[in-house]
């Protein structure tokens, strides 16, 4: 198994963690191995997620832009309404094949403890659900859903009460249960295996986007663009474009209130090496090596660290890494509506952003394919309240 | 070669026909005047070792005690380094007294290896724990402390095969053998696990280190029973409460 990126990633967890973890590390390697596991995979995205998800071309929104071809891949059609459920499904059926009977899961946005709640009812297994309370307030309609999807929700207040915290607050209950719980990491982040696990089941986005690219278009897309915070589904898009070089990787950082105010959540543009929830990677932190809050419009791009692959990808140049501001992703987010009628998430919206400042300057004959990871359903009250509050300023790289 | 501290206490407390007493307390709770009161405290009252807790922003091993204590103490504005300068106020206060530098991984790692190891070392340190630096992560801190004579305290868990306890006392001296009593976090518990006394056992039989249990022990008499088994205990959170209410920090009969 792959427990390094360059010098990124490792197990950086308490010693009680080691045994769960190298359990988890076999009974991956097995279920790797098995056809069935990976049939049984399929069939559910097939069938109950409904995939496979289709491409999208901006036609309105591009011919505004005047330029490239800017398409979808419309992971907001998923049931649940985003990328996460591919890997909650995978992960969910490592979990029953490991015998545990309780799921757990931290959740941002809110998408991936839908997610998780949704495998839960549809395998049968209690499961539990840390929230930040910033989180729980700023996306009701997602904790409504858990909750009618038979989850228990619990409002982490401390620290920032964000997605950092509802981490922490898995982590003490996987460590405290770990005999009979299996923790469902929604991001591409937290100790080996989790982000080559994650990578794995989300790849499935990426293959698909390749394939559905070559047969419409007859060429593979000039760019690929994907919005990090943990960096889940930027992965699984750039997992079908790691080998073809001439396809650029870039993943979209949530900047906040800009760069310059310290309100943002750009771990790749600004942070330093560090280790937070098991992993080395890129972090916001003080002088000091605490851990600094974040800020973004979006809260599933909220957190202070990403995923070491994203580091590494960085390290080499295979990717490159750019910061939209919440101001930017907001005017994304109604161009889409406007000109496509598809209601993006907002965390979608920042790679929606980068590909709309892209696409003048490219020509005609380019093609930028954006994961729109999401649907924006989930953020109409955060999005009513943001424009309520007047102008906000701030650009990306001030 | 510097003083040997930690193996010193166990040896020493050995003599005395006791377990040695590993006292746990968040530096800067509720102020570094207060931390060190404390310290004071708790080496009067017979221990061998002080943990020295550096308070840390995203503390997801500790229960609400040692959290709650971190907070205030990071509101002060305590820092590793400041920590790091209380522990050589204590070392000149204390000579004879194993101080332990109980972190998470982060804050070493910002600061770098090379200078943390430097710093605590001439701070008068004797070894080093870190909570999510596992036998597989260990090695880069290891080799910058073994240079500045200081010791590693690795932890043990409840699923921890014994071949893995012996891999990871491997090379190492001047330490112990921390063994986590329960699955889970920090903090005080009524009961301790039916089988601790067969596992300190089978895990003392295979250690060339001293062992020292803790996590839950909050009364002398769970201390007691422990160090039936085991060649010492630690107290945390049972002190770090009693500081958080204003008391001399000590456990309960």
């Amino acid at each position: 198994m792959k427990t390094h990126y360059g010098i990124y990633g490792g197990q950086y967890v308490a010693e009680t963690l080691m045994a769960p973890l190298k359990e988890l590390e076999a009974a991956y390697a097995e279920a790797r191995r098995d056809r069935g596991f990976a049939e049984e995979f399929e069939g559910i995205l097939r069938d109950y997620v409904g995939r496979e998800s289709p491409i999208t071309e901006a036609k309105r929104l591009s011919a505004h832009l005047g330029g490239a071809r800017i398409l979808l891949k419309r992971e907001d059609l998923n049931h649940t309404g985003a990328h996460k459920v591919n890997n909650t499904v995978g992960q969910a059926l490592l979990a029953r094949r490991m015998g545990k009977r309780r799921l757990i899961a931290e959740t941002g946005a809110g998408m991936h403890g839908v997610a998780t709640a949704t495998v839960a009812a549809l395998f049968g297994m209690p499961c539990e659900i840390y929230m930040g309370a910033i989180d729980v307030e700023r996306q009701a309609p997602n904790v409504q859903r858990m909750q009618m999807l038979g989850a228990t929700v619990h409002a982490v207040s401390e620290g920032s009460a964000t997605l950092k915290d509802a981490m922490n607050e898995a982590l003490r209950d996987w460590v405290s249960n770990c005999d009979d719980t299996f923790y469902v990491i929604g991001t591409v982040a937290g100790p080996a295996p989790y982000p080559e696990i994650v990578r794995d089941f989300q790849s499935v986005i990426g293959r698909e986007a390749r394939r559905q690219c070559l047969e419409r278009y007859g060429r593979l897309p000039d760019e690929a663009i994907a919005c990090v915070g943990g960096g889940s589904n930027a992965i699984g898009l750039f997992a079908g474009f790691i080998d073809d070089p001439e396809v650029r990787l870039v993943g979209v950082e949530a900047g906040g209130r800009g760069l310059a105010t310290g309100e943002h959540a750009a771990s790749i543009n600004v942070g330093r090496i560090g280790v937070l929830h098991g992993a080395k990677t890129m972090l916001l932190q003080t002088d000091d090596g605490n851990i600094l809050d974040t800020y973004s419009v979006s809260a599933g791009l909220d957190y202070p660290g990403v995923g070491p692959e994203h580091c590494h990808l960085h390290d080499i140049g295979r990717a490159e890494y750019t910061v939209i501001t919440d101001d930017e992703a907001v005017a994304a987010f109604d161009a889409l509506c406007r000109f496509e009628g598809i209601i993006p998430a907002l965390e979608s919206s920042h790679a929606l952003a980068e590909a709309m400042k892209r696409a003048p300057s490219l020509g005609g004959d380019g093609l930028i394919l954006v994961n729109l990871s999401g649907r924006g359903d989930k953020d109409m009250e955060n999005i009513m309240r943001y424009k309520a509050s007047g102008p906000h300023g701030g650009n990306a790289g001030i | 070669m510097s003083r040997q501290r930690i193996t010193e206490a166990f040896a020493r407390a050995g003599a005395e026909g006791r377990g040695a007493f590993v006292a746990y307390l968040t530096v800067g709770h509720p102020t570094l005047e207060g931390s060190m009161a404390a310290v004071d405290d708790v080496i009067a009252s017979g221990a061998d070792i002080v943990e020295l807790g550096v308070p840390f922003s995203d503390p997801f091993a500790d229960g609400g005690t040692i959290r709650g204590a971190a907070y205030e103490a990071l509101k002060q504005g305590v820092t590793l380094k400041s920590v790091l300068a209380f522990a050589g106020r204590v070392r000149a206060r204390h000579p004879d007294t194993g101080l332990v530098v109980f972190s998470y991984y982060n804050p070493i790692v910002s600061m770098g290896l090379e200078t943390f190891a430097e710093v605590a070392g001439n701070a008068g340190i004797d070894a080093v724990l870190v909570v999510d630096l596992p036998l597989e992560e260990r090695g880069e801190l290891l080799g910058h402390l073994a240079r500045r004579g200081m010791g590693f305290i690795p932890l043990v868990a409840p699923n921890t095969p014994l071949a893995r306890v012996s891999a990871s006392e491997e090379g190492l001296a001047n330490s112990f053998l921390y063994i986590v009593t329960v699955k889970g976090i920090t903090g005080a518990r009524s009961e301790l696990p039916g089988d601790l006394s067969s596992r300190l056992d089978a895990i003392r039989s295979v250690s060339h280190l001293p062992i020292a249990a803790g996590f839950g022990i909050s009364t002398k008499r769970q201390a007691a029973e422990v160090c039936r088994h085991a060649d010492g205990f630690v107290a945390g959170s049972a002190l770090v409460k009693c500081v958080a209410e204003g008391r001399k920090p000590c456990l309960a009969p």
